[in-house]
C-alpha cells in the first residue's frame, strides 16, 4: 500500500471568473470555474487550487461565493490561495467550503500568522505558498521572492520552508519562479533542497511541459505536482500525466466513474 | 421519502461539504447543533478536523457524548469522519498530553510515524469482505489528511452473541485503522465527502442503511 502521487490543477480566478485563457473544447462557459472544476474532476484530477488574483478587496465576496458553489458540486479537495492576510480571511474561506488555504505574502510580512492559523484551524488546512528563485547570496542558493518573482524578500527559501514547518504548516506549495512558464520541467534542484530539510508534503509547481516531467518532480521528493496552462490548453492531459507516473512505478489514483 | 441526515455542527470541520455530499446521494441533510434534531434524524454525521482536544471541547459543548449514547441505545446510525472518528475512541495523545475521548471503542489515537507527515492524499484501504460501507469501492482510493490515527485495534471482550466490529485498515508508515463498522456506529479516518465518486458511493452505502 502506498500513498498515490497527487496531480493538481491550478485555476487563476479574477472576480469569480477563470482568467489566463482556458481552451477546452467542451466548455459551455470557458470562464466558469465550477464547470472547469467539474470537468477536471471527471478527468481524474486529484485536487484543485483556486488562485484568487482579484485586485480589489470588494470582489472578496465573489470569491467566497465561488468557493461555496464549488463545495456544493466538487467532491475533491479544494485549496484557495491569493490575498489571504488574516485569520478572518482564512475563517471565511474555510466556512465557505475550502478544504485548505495557501498563504504567501502575508506570512513573509508576519510569520506569526502561520502559527496562529495552524493552531486555530489545524495544520491539515494551512499551506505555505513559497515563490522561490535562485539567489546566490542565500545559504541554500535559493531565495524567497514576492511580486510574482520580481522582488527578493531577503529570506533563504529552504530556511523559510523549515520555519513554516516548525510553525505547524501542513504542506508547502513550492513554486519555482526560475522554471515558471519555461515548460522545461520542474526545478528539481529546488525540490531536493527543500525536501532535504523539511518533512511535510511538498507540491511542486512551475515548469511542467511534458508528461514525463511530473515523475522527475516526484522522484526528487515532491508528494504532489501542480500545473496550470498545459492542462488548461489541453497540451497535456491528466491521463497522460498519470500514465507517465505509472510508467515510472509511481502509484497514482485511477478512479472509476461510479455515480452520476 | 428520502432519509434525513443531520451533520453535527460543533464548530469544527468543513461541514458544508458533508451536508452537500449527503444531499448529492439523495438524503435530506441539515447542519445542526440541536440535541433533539440530531437525535431524531435517521442518520447523524460527526465531522471533525484539526486537534483532538479542541474537537472534544466542541463535542462536550453540544452534549455530543450523550447524543451518541442516546442514538446507540435506539440503534440509530452514526458516522464519524476524520477527527469525528478519532473522538469515538478512548483517548487521544497530542504533544504528550492525553485527552479523554467518548470511549465508544477502546484504543488510543496517536501520532503517525512516517518520513513525511501529515499523511495527505489518496490511499487505498483493506476492508473486510462483508463490509457494507465499502461495497463496490473496495479497490478505490480515498482522500486522507491527518497526522494522528488509531494504530492498534484492542477490543477483546466482544459479546459472543453480537457481530464483532468490522475493521478496515490502511497503511502509512505502518498499519492504522481507516474505518470501523460496528452495528449502528461507523467511522472513517479519511474524508468520503472529498473522495470523489468513491466517497459518494461510500456515503450512499451508509445512507442505504438508514430507515
Amino acid at each position: 500500500m502506498t500513498l498515490a502521487a497527487r496531480v493538481i490543477a491550478c485555476l487563476d480566478v479574477d472576480a469569480g471568473r477563470v482568467v489566463k485563457g482556458v481552451n477546452f473544447v467542451d466548455l459551455v462557459d470557458a470562464g466558469d470555474p465550477i464547470e472547469l472544476a467539474s470537468l477536471y474532476g471527471a478527468a481524474g484530477i486529484d485536487e484543485l487550487v483556486f488562485l484568487d488574483i482579484t485586485a480589489s478587496s470588494s470582489d472578496r465576496e465573489t470569491t467566497l461565493e465561488l468557493v461555496r458553489r464549488s463545495a456544493d458540486q466538487v467532491f475533491i479537495p479544494v485549496t484557495v490561495g491569493g490575498g489571504i492576510r488574516s485569520i478572518e480571511d482564512i475563517d471565511a474561506l474555510l466556512r465557505a467550503g475550502a478544504d485548505k488555504v495557501s498563504i504567501n505574502t502575508a506570512a513573509i510580512a508576519r510569520p506569526e500568522l502561520l502559527r496562529q492559523a495552524a493552531q486555530r484551524f489545524g495544520s491539515q488546512c494551512i499551506l505555505l505558498s513559497l515563490d522561490a528563485r535562485r539567489e546566490p547570496g542565500q545559504p541554500s542558493g535559493f531565495g524567497v521572492t514576492t511580486h510574482g518573482g520580481r522582488e527578493s524578500a531577503g529570506l533563504d527559501a529552504v530556511q523559510w520552508a523549515q520555519r513554516a514547518a516548525e510553525f505547524g504548516v501542513g504542506e508547502i506549495l513550492l513554486n519555482s519562479m526560475d522554471a515558471d512558464g519555461t515548460k522545461a520541467g520542474f526545478d528539481l534542484e529546488l525540490i531536493r533542497a527543500v525536501r532535504g530539510e523539511v518533512n511535510i508534503p511538498i507540491i511542486a509547481s512551475g515548469g511542467a511541459g511534458l508528461p514525463e516531467d511530473f515523475a522527475a518532480a516526484i522522484n526528487a521528493g515532491a508528494q504532489a505536482v501542480l500545473a496550470a496552462s498545459i492542462f488548461h490548453f489541453g497540451e497535456v492531459s491528466i491521463t497522460q500525466v498519470k500514465n507517465a507516473l505509472k510508467a515510472d512505478s509511481i502509484p497514482v489514483r485511477e478512479p472509476t466513474r461510479l455515480v452520476s | 421519502m428520502s432519509p434525513t441526515v443531520a451533520v453535527l455542527d460543533y464548530g469544527f470541520g468543513n461541514v458544508r461539504s458533508a451536508v452537500r455530499a449527503a444531499e448529492h446521494v439523495g438524503a435530506t441533510a441539515i447542519l445542526s447543533s440541536d440535541f433533539d434534531t440530531c437525535l431524531n434524524a435517521d442518520g447523524l454525521i460527526i465531522p471533525g478536523v484539526g486537534a483532538f482536544a479542541a474537537c472534544m471541547q466542541g463535542i462536550d459543548k453540544v452534549r455530543g457524548g450523550a447524543l451518541i449514547d442516546a442514538r446507540m441505545v435506539a440503534g440509530r446510525p452514526v458516522l464519524g469522519i476524520c477527527v469525528g472518528m478519532q473522538i469515538l475512541f478512548e483517548q487521544g495523545i497530542e504533544h504528550g498530553i492525553t485527552t479523554q475521548g467518548l470511549g465508544q471503542w477502546p484504543g488510543t489515537v496517536d501520532q503517525l510515524v512516517a518520513p513525511i507527515v501529515p499523511h495527505m492524499g489518496w490511499n487505498n484501504v483493506v476492508p473486510p469482505p462483508s463490509s457494507t460501507l465499502f461495497a463496490g469501492v473496495e479497490t478505490e482510493l480515498f482522500y486522507f489528511v491527518h497526522s494522528y490515527a488509531v494504530q492498534e485495534w484492542v477490543m477483546t471482550d466482544t459479546d459472543p452473541y453480537q457481530h464483532p466490529p468490522m475493521v478496515t485498515w490502511s497503511d502509512y508508515g505502518g498499519p492504522f485503522i481507516a474505518a470501523v463498522e460496528n452495528g449502528p456506529l461507523s467511522a472513517v479516518q479519511f474524508h468520503p465527502e472529498k473522495s470523489g465518486d468513491a466517497g459518494l458511493t461510500l456515503i450512499n452505502n451508509w445512507i442505504s442503511t438508514l430507515t
